[in-house]
């Protein structure tokens, strides 16, 4: 059984406090013994070495906008709530570089750097934005959004960062500047480990300055022809910021959207080129399903206020007040939320399986991404469908190498029915690592590839 | 684990039956030949040179290596100037320089897979006619391996826009340390699992080798223009640079260079560099045609308010790999009027530049040595040349007190020991002055997952080997099993 007062021991001289768990501290339908809220990564430090020493395992949480991803833990004994890690560290307005901590809701952080005119380009799903995904959350589901077209994604934006270990060990790798190459990258190892190998406390990251100008060609057609249509703008010289395809489940055909980021006059000749090669329009705002995930209702056109052009505002402007299309998450029980990656010319055979997949399984599959290959996919449909449905939309690219289908957010049948994270390559290394960073399985254990 | 003479003679034994006497050196006089990498100062023969064909030979030299216990190290073109290929003399050097077949130019999926011998500048050769190219960029670039890019995470002067080889590489094949061939990621983006070609790139060889790569290719930009702004002094182009990045234009590059570097670039390669320059800033922008017109405009503009008394803009591409040959050529062309000389490659945040360069001044005076600087300054990645007489008694000495002076300069102004030159075996020693113990033990842990047996080029980024098994934790003097004569230290 846990002590919990000898954790709130170990918290004493640090602040923060430990309670016990109450019926909203679930992890993935895990239920929590305690939840300990430290306002410092010295507080973090303690009460995980106090947490191992015990025995205990342990699930870091933020703003639980994604606590759900990944599979569910095997054991969550301790919720360790980092949201009392909340400063922004600093901002070196002229190094473009930003560090927080990880509890900073990703809208703040946004917000703070707006004033520059500045932002982190990851578009985060506005739901999660709104429901105040932290900067840690960020990092541990290694999110991406449209832009990562041109600047990729998370793991590609982090120049470092600060993790507890399971014992308590606090160590740093990298760096808060852009060009650094002394010893090895783990703030990139973290990215994406849903806190499997340590609990990360602080990040550096690189910004890039607000474009002041910015279009949308927004075009629509058969899915043959949008992937095609997108893969030619994608390999024009008129660097896209993003290229996004969005198919609603059930649909024969798919809408583009491409983002022009620039300059005045010279955005506006780019959106006159892409529009003709898109046989598209050419628009101020963003269509409503810009940035988010599938399965999450836009609320109508209607309801999706107007992005304004220039510096005040951006997509991943924060919170309630910036130009964000307001989105509400619907009830998202039964609906299976899948990342499927594919090659360029692989995202038209990807559209294509969602579409036999829905005919052949009795499924529905709507899929949006980026045309550089990286899609989620909500499946809604019984167990056993969801999970053939999965399967076919893995075998629609040639190889793991041309493309991968892994299960973020599914119930307890799905997972039962299917291989969640399908074929891993180098998955003895990972266990390697889990064992050398985490040897008594203390963190999230269960949750991730391979049972990790 | 112990080396032994009997290790190493095991291993060539079992490398001579498995890839023939052609593929292993052994003769003394054809391993001096690689005694060292670019960086010269550290020479080391190697115990015997494999010649790898593919990935099978690598395989097989690294399983004989496990078996025995003996270290290994592989080495592209030998272009790093950290000493992160230097050899082991107890030890196998793998030469990838056959390996340089490009496999795949899938420039539909804007893919390449290669092989880690291909050189950089062949692969830009390769796939510019379909309108594409490899964007990481090292100065070495007409030399240098894509698989020592790869070990050494390598920038270059465009890497400020278009980002290191780690965000450039998607997928590698590996044999592990253990000597298992391991396939990570591939064409698509994002392997599931955790990232470690984050891990992989930029590991200087400890990890494992790399026997392929797939890297992205880069679209050519529509349009690319360059200009060369002269300025009095080194403050003005800084404020110039700090300007540009103010007003959110993003170049291509910006390269900053002092009086003493341009002398050595007008000795060398006669660039013909404006006359009186007390600093020169190189400025290239590239991208769509109408954005990169209005906002070199712009550049133009912002020079000319920072002080720059000269503004030349490269009219085609002969008169833009001029101004360009100047920047190449500086590092080459400091021998023109120095003897000797040490590159250093720290970083500090960019906003620190005019302070950190008043600062580097001062200490070369105090000391009586020459620093020239060249450096990518959109980036803050300085590298200082350090000019010295080796001939001269005591020279060698306070040229290096002046690096590790500026090392420790960059560390205060809270940047980094090296850019993109690495770690290697030059600066293992300086890890310390970044990182905690706690720090560098976390890494060795993942050092450990990879090389439990710390024989996959051992020696480089750290600075005292952790024997894996063991509980991290703070070690005083020598480690207790290596003055027991149980472990030596690589």
């Amino acid at each position: 059984m846990a002590d919990l007062g000898r954790l709130a021991d170990a918290l004493r001289q640090h602040g923060g406090e430990v309670r016990e768990a109450g019926p909203d501290d679930v992890v993935d339908g895990v239920p929590a013994t305690a939840v300990a809220r430290p306002a410092s990564a010295e507080g973090v430090a303690a009460v995980l070495r106090e947490a191992t020493a015990q025995g205990m395992a342990t699930v870091a949480r933020g703003a639980g906008t994604a606590l759900d991803w990944g599979a569910p833990p095997e054991r969550a004994d301790l919720i360790l709530d980092t949201t009392g890690l909340d400063r922004l560290v600093e901002h070196g307005a002229g190094d473009l570089v930003v560090v927080a901590e990880a509890g900073l809701p990703v809208s703040s952080l946004l917000e703070t750097v707006r004033g520059a005119a500045q932002e982190l380009v990851v578009d985060l799903p506005p739901g999660r934005l709104v429901g105040g995904s932290t900067v840690g959350g960020l990092l541990s589901t290694g999110a991406s959004g449209p832009r990562r077209l041109q600047r990729g994604g998370v793991r590609d934006l982090v120049l470092g960062a600060t993790v507890v270990l399971a014992d308590g060990t606090r160590a740093s790798s990298g760096g808060k500047v852009v060009k650094n190459v002394a010893g090895y990258d783990l703030a990139k190892l973290l990215t994406g480990a849903y806190g499997t190998l340590g609990i990360v406390v602080r990040a550096a990251f690189r910004l890039h300055p607000v474009r002041p100008d910015r279009a949308f060609v927004v075009g629509s057609g058969p899915l043959a022809d949008v992937a095609a249509r997108a893969r030619d703008v994608v390999a024009s010289q008129l660097a896209p910021a993003a290229v996004e395809i969005d198919r609603p489940a059930g649909s024969d055909v798919a809408e583009v959207a491409v983002l022009l980021e620039g300059t005045g006059d010279a955005v506006g000749q780019r959106a006159g080129a892409v529009a003709g090669l898109v046989g598209g329009r050419v628009q101020d705002g963003p269509p409503g399903w810009w940035a988010e995930l599938p399965g999450v209702s836009v609320g109508g056109s209607s309801r999706v206020e107007p992005v304004e052009t220039g510096v005040s505002t951006s997509l991943t402007s924060g919170g309630s007040t910036g130009g964000v299309p307001r989105v509400e998450p619907v009830e998202t029980r039964g609906v299976t939320l899948a990342k499927a990656t594919a090659t360029l010319t692989g995202v038209a055979a990807l559209l294509t399986a969602a579409r036999d997949a829905e005919q052949r399984y009795d499924v529905g599959i709507a899929l949006r991404g980026t045309a550089a290959g990286v899609l989620h996919a909500a499946v809604t449909g019984t167990p056993e469908a969801t999970a053939l449905a999965v399967g076919h939309l893995r075998a629609a690219a040639p190889s793991p190498r041309e493309g991968t289908v892994t299960v973020l957010r599914a119930s307890r049948e799905v997972r039962t029915a299917i291989d969640a994270w399908g074929p891993v390559g180098g998955l003895d290394l990972m266990r390697a690592i889990k064992r050398q960073l985490d040897p008594g399985r203390n963190l999230a254990p269960g949750r991730f590839v391979g049972g990790i | 684990m112990g080396v032994s003479e009997s290790g190493l003679s095991g291993v060539v034994a079992e490398l001579v039956g498995a890839l023939g006497v052609e593929r292993v050196i052994t003769d003394r006089q054809r391993r001096r030949t690689y005694e060292c990498d670019g960086l010269a100062a550290y020479r080391v023969i190697p115990g015997v040179v494999v010649l790898a064909r593919d990935a099978d030979d690598i395989a097989a030299a690294v399983r004989a290596c496990a078996r025995h216990g003996v270290p290994f190290v592989a080495r592209g073109s030998g272009t790093g100037l950290s000493g992160g290929a230097l050899p082991h003399a107890e030890g196998v050097l793998v030469v990838m320089s056959q390996m340089r077949a490009i496999r795949e130019a899938d420039v539909a999926n804007q893919r390449a897979v290669v092989e880690p011998g291909v050189i950089n500048l062949h692969l830009t050769a390769a796939t510019s006619p379909d309108g594409y190219y490899f964007a990481p960029d090292p100065s070495s670039q007409s030399v240098c391996s894509i698989g020592g890019n790869v070990a050494e995470n390598s920038g270059g002067a465009h890497c400020l826009k278009y980002g290191f080889t780690t965000n450039h590489v998607t997928g590698v094949d590996l044999v592990t340390p253990g000597g298992e061939l391991v396939e990570i990621g591939g064409k698509a983006p994002d392997p599931p699992g955790y990232d470690l070609l984050g891990a992989l790139v930029g590991s200087e060889g400890t990890l494992g080798i790399v026997t392929a790569a797939t890297v992205r290719l880069t679209r050519l930009p529509q349009e690319v223009r360059t200009l060369l702004a002269a300025f009095r002094t080194m403050d003005d182009a800084g404020a110039a640079t700090s300007a540009i990045i103010a007003a959110g234009v993003v170049p291509a590059a910006i390269e900053m260079m002092d009086a003493l570097a341009i002398e050595a670039a007008e000795a060398a390669v006669h660039c013909g560099y404006p006359a009186g320059a007390g600093a020169v800033l190189v400025v290239e922008l590239d991208g769509p045609a109408a954005d990169v017109a209005g906002e070199f405009d712009d550049v133009v503009r912002l020079c000319e308010a920072a002080g720059a008394f000269e503004v030349r803009v490269a009219a085609d591409d002969d008169e833009r790999a001029l101004i360009w040959k100047g920047r190449k050529s500086a590092f080459a062309a400091v021998g023109r009027i120095s003897p000797d000389y040490i590159v250093q490659d720290g970083v500090i945040p960019r906003t620190a530049l005019p302070l950190v360069l008043r600062q580097i001044a001062e200490l070369g005076e105090s000391a009586g040595v020459r620093v020239a600087n060249v450096f990518h300054a959109g980036d803050g990645n300085l590298h200082p040349l350090v000019l010295f007489d080796g001939a001269v008694e005591g020279a060698v000495d306070r040229a290096e007190a002046v690096a590790g002076g500026i090392l420790d300069l960059c560390l205060e102004h809270g940047g980094s020991i090296t850019g993109e030159h690495g770690v290697g075996a030059d600066k293992a020693k300086h890890m310390p002055r970044m990182f905690t113990a706690d720090d560098l033990d976390t890494m060795q842990a993942v050092r450990c997952a990879f090389d439990p047996d710390g024989i996959s080029n051992p020696g480089k980024v750290f600075p005292t080997p952790r024997l894996c098994g063991e509980r991290p934790g703070r070690h005083q003097g020598a480690h207790p099993l290596t003055e027991s004569g149980v472990a030596e230290v690589f």
